[in-house]
């Protein structure tokens, strides 16, 4: 199976590797996925306290070249965003984005999960309730 | 990710044709494309003559008679000639035949089959190190056992199973025994009369020959085994396998046998000092295993865990230079990884973090240095990307973590 270029861009120059302080409190910490699936993301957002815009983003994948550049393009769409449109980020954007074939949906799916995941993480930290939760947080 | 010249560890997959062997088959396109089945004009009787001597050369690779040879598209019919053959030729003797749970899906998926036919199957499992449990093996053997398959070498590791031991048990008992030689006929010594397997399935493509021919052992003395056909037609091969013979094929095959029988012992000599050089470099590597019995494997093939980083996306550091399989096949939609490294009894993640190499006659030192960087290079950037090998290295019990199963 051939990869998009855009897979390849994001797999041969990674944006946003790394790992951002999970103690501190205005960083929300995402881990989804599990080894024996053969896919484990992990995905940081740091909160900008004043905005309550996302001012950072990190991530670090175990997986295959579509997880890994689920997760970076993920990282980069995050930055600037407001939890609120964080948490409106689609699977299906990052499948037409990297031109995903459909044996790799899944990828996406998971980087949708992280993004959301670190969102709760920052929200239960902060003691913020949210009206309707998202419901589709794995982890 | 450098470009240049793409090197070939993937001769388990199937292996470049010989020069020697090419050159061979030319003639039986054009001048010579007669049908062996004519047996009335010169162009039949010189197909005919030309696939009696590749009957000959073959047999000689396996020290049998030329008449036990049938040949067959590839290994995969091979194998579904012998079971279903089998199956239907001693439905009265029994129903039950003995596999093991690591075999090839020729063999795994011709036994489902048999299955909704009657059948009742045994899968045998491995042991660690991919061998089977002979104890196991003769205690699974019942009134009703026509048949043992288990394969010579298997395709993701390399193991060799112990054949003689395990034709002892199937001689004692009165069964017969079938094994799927596809990755060690022509690479390692494979004599089925003298070691007692009745019937050997193996292919060409595999040994330096085409695609698309393959033969059959079936043993015509002590005992004599017969299969029943599964394609009906004008009664080639013995009435075993109707369909006008591939000569070309044939031919091909004939000669690689040929080449195999002569200089096997030095290719796996040379082989498996340059296997032995990439697996011991790239075990160097923190956090990696080989996989299956060292003491009892095929001299080209080195199946490689590195923990933590994903087979494929490892795969992916280096596939614009190095051709390689992985025990992860992430691209279908359950995600499953190898059977074969999971029947080892190896955990789901060190499977996906699996790597098989294995190489192979055109194979050169330089292309094996130059592996070694490169996947060092390819494990060492994963590990960088991997949560899991961070985790790792700040001491997290990764078993202790709830993971979400997806």
């Amino acid at each position: 199976m051939a990869y998009s270029d855009k897979v390849l861009d994001h797999f041969k120059n990674p944006r946003n590797v790394g790992s951002l302080n999970k103690e501190a409190k205005n960083v929300g910490t995402g881990l989804v996925g599990a080894p024996e699936c053969g896919d484990v993301m992990r995905l940081q957002i740091e909160v900008d306290e004043e905005t309550g815009l996302i001012r950072d983003a990190k991530f670090k994948t175990f997986g295959c070249g579509s997880a890994i550049a689920s997760s970076s393009l993920a990282t980069e769409w995050l930055k600037g965003k407001s939890l609120d449109e964080a948490g409106k980020i689609d699977n299906m954007d990052i499948v037409e984005e990297l031109a995903l074939p459909p044996v790799k949906i899944h990828c996406s799916v998971l980087a949708e999960d992280a993004i959301k995941a670190a969102i709760k993480d920052y929200q239960d930290k902060n003691g913020i309730q949210v009206e309707a939760a998202p419901s589709e947080a794995t982890a | 990710m450098e470009k240049r010249r793409l090197i070939y560890l993937d001769n388990n997959a199937t292996t470049p044709c010989d020069p020697r062997v090419v050159e061979t088959m030319v003639p039986y396109f054009y001048e010579k494309h007669g049908n062996a089945a004519s047996r009335s004009h010169h162009f039949g009787w010189e197909a005919e003559d030309a696939v009696d001597y590749a009957r000959e050369q073959i047999a000689q690779l396996l020290q049998v008679e030329d008449k036990e040879i049938i040949f067959t598209s590839g290994a995969t019919e091979s194998n579904n000639l012998a079971l279903k053959g089998v199956f239907e030729m001693y439905a009265r003797k029994g129903n039950h035949f003995i596999t093991a749970e690591t075999e090839h899906k020729a063999i795994l998926d011709t036994c489902k089959h048999l299955e909704k036919q009657g059948a009742e199957i045994t899968y045998l499992k491995v042991k660690e190190d991919g061998l089977i449990d002979l104890g196991e093996l003769e205690a699974a053997i019942k009134p009703t056992t026509v048949l043992v398959s288990i394969m010579w070498a298997n395709n993701e590791t390399g193991v060799i199973q112990p054949m003689r031991e395990i034709a002892q048990i199937c001689e004692k008992h009165g069964v017969l025994f079938h094994s799927d030689a596809t990755q060690a006929v022509g690479k390692i010594p494979t004599h089925p009369r003298d070691i007692g397997v009745h019937l050997m399935s193996f292919t060409a493509h595999k040994m330096y020959g085409p695609k698309g021919v393959g033969g059959l052992y079936v043993s015509r003395k002590n005992p004599r085994v017969k299969v029943t056909a599964q394609m009906d037609g004008g009664g080639h091969e013995r009435g075993m396998r109707s369909g006008t013979l591939n000569v070309p094929g044939i031919v091909g095959f004939g000669k690689a046998a040929e080449i195999a029988r002569l200089e096997m012992a030095q290719d796996a000599e040379r082989l498996s000092r340059l296997r032995d050089k990439l697996e011991s470099a790239l075990t160097q590597l923190e956090e990696t295993k080989v996989n299956g019995n060292v003491g009892s494997r095929m001299p080209h093939v080195s199946n490689i865990s590195f923990k933590h980083v994903e087979g494929e996306g490892l795969m992916m550091t280096f596939n614009q230079n190095i051709a390689v399989s992985s025990g992860s096949a992430c691209t279908s939609a359950s995600l499953e990884p190898s059977y074969v490294l999971v029947g080892m009894g190896l955990g789901d993640d060190l499977a996906h973090s699996s790597i098989r190499f294995s190489l192979g006659r055109f194979t050169t030192e330089e292309d094996v240095d130059e592996a070694i960087r490169l996947v060092a290079n390819g494990v060492n950037h994963m590990r960088e990307l991997s949560p899991i090998w961070e985790m790792y290295k700040d001491g997290v019990d990764l078993s202790k973590i709830e993971w979400s199963a997806h």
